[in-house]
This record gives structure tokens, sequence and C-alpha cells, in this order.
């Protein structure tokens, strides 16, 4: 098994849940809230991962990132090296790939905070910023750790996005997910198996934890593949 | 400048979800002390407190608390909720779920140095009968519970308005009365104006000091409890005021020296006599009688100073509560109120032979 594999995998899957907390909260906040108009065409880009072959994605971005790229230009006057086939590149690849798997469970349980709360609360002088801490952040915790948990596990498995704009540099680019396919492909199937295996262990466990504290809350946060 | 310390006139389309839409017109002032608002649902009672609390905004109008405008559409004044110093408690409650009774009622004290926060909230709580419950959430304490922490945690902000929107329904009588006079005592030492939305009869009475009624979207009424229920205007108003039996009826003939005249009911096959009303004989009109206010008799009554005794059989019984409501036909079919003991005592049953005894003044005369 490639243990330096798993681990970039943890360490890429890590920066890119905490991003996607980052930047997921607000943007569903935004979401589950506003009353603008064209709201849909935003939950529509949200959602295109989900439908994209992971090779769209990872084409364009390739293209973005590249040295004449405007993502690559930007990336090369601020830090002074291009962005394709570098870890940075596989966590802004990443974090897109991963983004309905965040946003999604986060809109669906602030969809779900009762309106009456938020009224209370505002009559009892709380702002926005004061409302969103202490009433809705509270009640949506199975739907945040959904959200982490869910694009945790979702970026440890991906593979098209990374081989697109990853590439396969050892202890740089090369995930879990492309090392199996390496092992498989020079017929190396003793040690795809042991990495496959401890992958399918990491993901059933993960999954098993996001539904269970789902039925524990006793509400449903958004799931791919909702539970019965 | 008026002296009322909440003045509100509003304007507002109004689009409910069942109802048809109407327009919301009114101009109220509210002095210090209980301002019951009645009407039935869908009059716009709610959606009036909405306005006052900034939850929603006027099309067009004017609010104002102590003088001050919270809103003003002319001059594009428009205080957002958590900056109107406005109390309201909503018929759900909508008590935080994730937190003890004790952060609910501070959570309006943010403001306020620790110590002075313990401090009102332990006189609040206590005020309100719930100290024994700090630690509770609200999933663990009862309906009359949660109440009176909803109150709690609305009053412990020192409020310069206060809104009640339907906050004891689904409460009993006796546990009703008990929150009120905690109300009341706490209304005694804060004159705010407070605004007691309802369409029970029995708050009115039990809270009354005015009441403003209201009809799709417009005051029908103002006036003591009294006033206001004895003399139903119209007839949705009536059946919200408790007035159970609405009967349509034609007008037979006046006696103007007894300051009565008789009214036949069903197509006449039932007689009775009313107070004189602005009618004529042939006039289609409508009475109205309080359930409560029509004695019954399983034999025929005799040598009474009421001059309605109508004889009809009882066609259902149904206890409601602490009350057994029985339909008995005499022509016309009459809703009348007993209690549980009398069914028991004079062994009513559906068919039975009933007389039903009305006195000539629980016959409200009903415009329109």
């Amino acid at each position: 098994m490639n243990i330096e594999a798993l681990l970039l995998s943890i360490r890429l899957a890590l920066c890119v849940s905490s991003i996607l907390f980052a930047v997921g909260v607000p943007l569903a906040y935004w979401l589950a809230y506003s009353r603008w108009r064209w709201k849909f065409l935003l939950e529509a880009v949200v959602a295109l991962p989900l439908v994209l072959p992971p090779t769209v994605l990872g084409f364009y971005m390739l293209l973005a990132m590249g040295p004449r790229g405007p993502l690559g230009k930007l990336w090369h006057a601020a830090f002074g090296h291009g962005l394709a086939f570098t870890f940075a590149g596989l966590v802004i690849a990443s974090v897109l790939y991963s983004f309905p798997f965040a946003v999604q469970p986060l809109i669906a349980s602030f969809e779900t905070v009762d309106r009456k709360l938020l009224d209370a609360s505002a009559v009892l002088g709380a702002g926005r910023m004061r409302t969103f801490r202490r009433v809705i952040l509270p009640l949506s915790v199975p739907g945040i750790i959904t959200a982490l948990v869910l694009s945790f596990a979702h970026t440890l498995g991906e593979f098209g996005v990374v081989l697109m704009v990853g590439g396969n540099l050892a202890g740089v680019t090369r995930t879990v997910s492309i090392d199996i396919y390496d092992r498989v492909q020079s017929l190396d199937y003793a040690s795809a198996n042991r990495t496959a295996f401890v992958l399918l262990v990491i993901s059933f466990a993960v999954l098993s934890a996001v539904y269970g504290i789902n039925r524990r809350a006793g509400r449903r946060a958004w799931l791919p593949w909702p539970a019965k | 400048m008026s002296r009322a310390q909440l003045a509100a006139r509003v304007r507002k389309m109004y689009r409910g979800e069942a109802a048809p839409s109407f327009l919301l017109d009114l101009d109220v002032e509210v002095p210090p002390g209980i301002t019951i608002l009645f009407g039935p649902s869908g009059a716009g009672k709610s959606t009036l407190l909405d306005c006052i609390a900034g939850l929603t905004q006027p099309d067009a109008g004017r609010i104002a608390i102590d003088g001050d405008a919270v809103f003003d559409s002319e001059k594009n004044v428009n205080v957002p909720p958590q900056c109107r110093h406005v109390a309201y408690v909503f018929q759900l409650l909508a008590l935080f779920p994730h937190m003890t009774v004790e952060a609910n009622v501070a959570y309006g004290l943010r403001d306020a140095p620790e110590q002075e926060r313990r401090a009102r909230v332990a006189e609040i709580v206590e005020m309100f009968r719930v100290e024994r419950l700090r630690a509770r959430k609200p999933r663990e304490i009862s309906g009359g519970e949660k109440q009176r922490v909803a109150l709690a945690r609305s009053l412990v902000t020192l409020p310069r308005v206060l809104l009640l929107d339907e906050p004891l329904t689904g409460l009993d009588t006796e546990l009703k009365a008990s929150i009120i006079d905690d109300l009341r005592a706490w209304n005694a030492a804060q004159r705010i104006p407070i605004v007691y939305v309802t369409h029970s009869r029995d708050e009115v009475d039990a809270l009354g000091e005015r009441v403003i009624a209201l009809e799709h979207g417009k005051i029908v009424g103002e006036g003591t409890p009294r006033e206001i229920l004895d003399a139903p205007r119209r007839r949705r108003l009536a059946q919200a005021a408790g007035f159970e039996n609405l009967l349509s009826g034609t007008v037979l003939d006046l006696r103007e020296p007894d300051g009565a005249m008789r009214v036949g009911l069903a197509d006449a096959t039932c007689e009775i006599e009313v107070p004189l009303g602005h009618a004529a004989p042939g006039d289609p009109v409508r009475i109205a009688i309080r359930a409560g206010d029509i004695l019954l008799a399983t034999e025929a009554p005799r040598a009474l100073s009421a001059r309605n005794v109508l004889e009809g059989r009882i066609v259902s019984l149904k206890r409601r509560g602490s009350l057994v409501v029985a339909r008995v036909n005499c022509g016309a079919v009459f809703t009348v109120h007993v209690t549980p003991g009398a069914e028991r005592t004079l062994e009513l049953a559906a068919g039975k032979k009933v007389w039903l005894v009305l006195k000539t003044h629980s016959c409200h005369f009903v415009e329109g």
C-alpha cells in the first residue's frame, strides 16, 4: 500500500473541506435566504459538478490554470510559479469539484430552520450576524457535519479531475485513486487491492457516520442518496 | 402629536395563503394597558402586528412609538425589527429549541452587564413562575410553561410595546386566567401598550380594558368588551364573538309599547320575541343568540318571566371540554350549551322532547 499517496489524499481532503466550509457557509446562507430573482442561475452553477464529467471540469480548470490561463497568470504573478500540476492547483480544482457536496447540505439545513425563530431573534434585538451565530448555526449542526464529511469523502475519492489538472507526481499530486489506477495498469493487483480496500473502509466509515448523525438529529439533512 | 404611546396608520395589500387578498387599511392608537385586537381569522390581525414589529412592511402609512416614527412611508423611515424595542410573542411561541429556558429568557439581554442580566432574568422567571424550569429545554416543559417562558423572554427586555398573537391558545381556562393575572401584574408596574390578538370571546371578557374589532382589514368596532361583544354588527363578527346561533327570520309584528317585536324563524314554524329594532313587518332579519344564554327544560316550564318558550327535540349531543353542546330542533335548529351534570340529571339524549327558554334580551338583532 502506498502510504505517501494515502497521506497526500487525506491532506488534500482536509484542505478542501476546510476551504469549502469557509466559503460554503456564507454562500449557502445567501442562497438559502436571498430573494434575488436570478438566484436559480447560481444554484445551477453550484450544482454543475454533480452532473459534469470530471474530465470536463478538469479540462477547463487545466486551461484556466495553464500559463496562459487567467488563474495561472494571476498565480504566477503572485507566487512566481505556475499552478497546473501543483498541490495548490489540485486544491483549487477539488474545491470546485466538491462544491455541491458542501453547499447543498448547508442550504438544506439552513432552510429547515423555522423562520419564526429568526423573527423571534430579530424582535429580541438580534441583528443578522447574531441570529446566524446563535440560532441558525447551532440548529444546523447535522447539516454542517454532513457538509464537512461529504466534501472530505468526495475529495478523497476523486480521480478524473486530479488526473486532468494534477497529473501524477509522487508526493505532490499522486493521490490514492491515481495510485490504484497506476498499480492496476502495471498489473500489480495485490497492491492495488490493499489500497483500494483501505479507501473502501474509510469511505464506508465516513458515510455511516453521516447517516448516523442525521438519524440521531431526527432531521433529514441533504444527502446525495437520501436515507430511507 | 397624539398622546397615545403606539400609533399605527397602515395600508397594506395582504395576500393570504388561503384567504383571498384584501387591503389592510386602518388607523389605531394604543394607550398603555391591554388593548384587544379582536376578529375572525384572516381579518389581518397578525399582519398588523407584523407591521408594528417590522417583520413585514406596510405599503404606506406611519407607525410611531412614543412619538418616534419606526416606519414612515413618506419620510422613508423603516427601522429594522431588532432596533424597534417591540416585544412580540407569536402564536407558536418560537422558543429556541436548542437553548435552556434560562438562555431563552436571557437572549434579548446581550448588551446588559453579566450581573444585571442575571438579576433581571431571575426577577422575571420568578414573576412568571418558571424559575424551577431554568435548566430545562423547551421540549421538556408543558404547553402552559412554554407560554410563560415566551412571555418572560419578551418582557425581560423592557420593551416599549408588547404584541401578543393569541399567546394562550390551547390552554384551559384556569391556566389562562393565572397567566393573564401575571401579565396584568407586570403591566401594572410597566405601563406600556399591549396589543393582544385573539378570536376568543372568553379572552376578550377576561382581559379587556379596550377592544378593537377588526374584519377584512378594517376596524369595525371599538369600545369596551361589552359594547363589542353585545352589539354584533356583522355576521362574521357575531360568530367570532361566540354567538353560536345566528338565525334568519322575518319580522311578524312590532310591539312598540313592550319594546319588542315578534320574529318568525325558519318559514315561521317557530316564533320568538326579540328587542325592538329598526325594522318593519315583513323585513328579513338575523337574530344572534349565545348558546350559553338558552335554558333547556325537560318539562314544559310555566310562569316564567322569559317570553320565549320553544318546544323541540334534541338532534344531537356532543361533549366539548367541560360543556355539552346540544342541537335542538324547534322548527329552527338551536345550539345550546349545558353542563355534563345537567346532561346526566336530565337524562338528555338524542330524540328527547325538550323546551328551550330564551329571554327577549338574549336575542340580539343583527343588521344586514
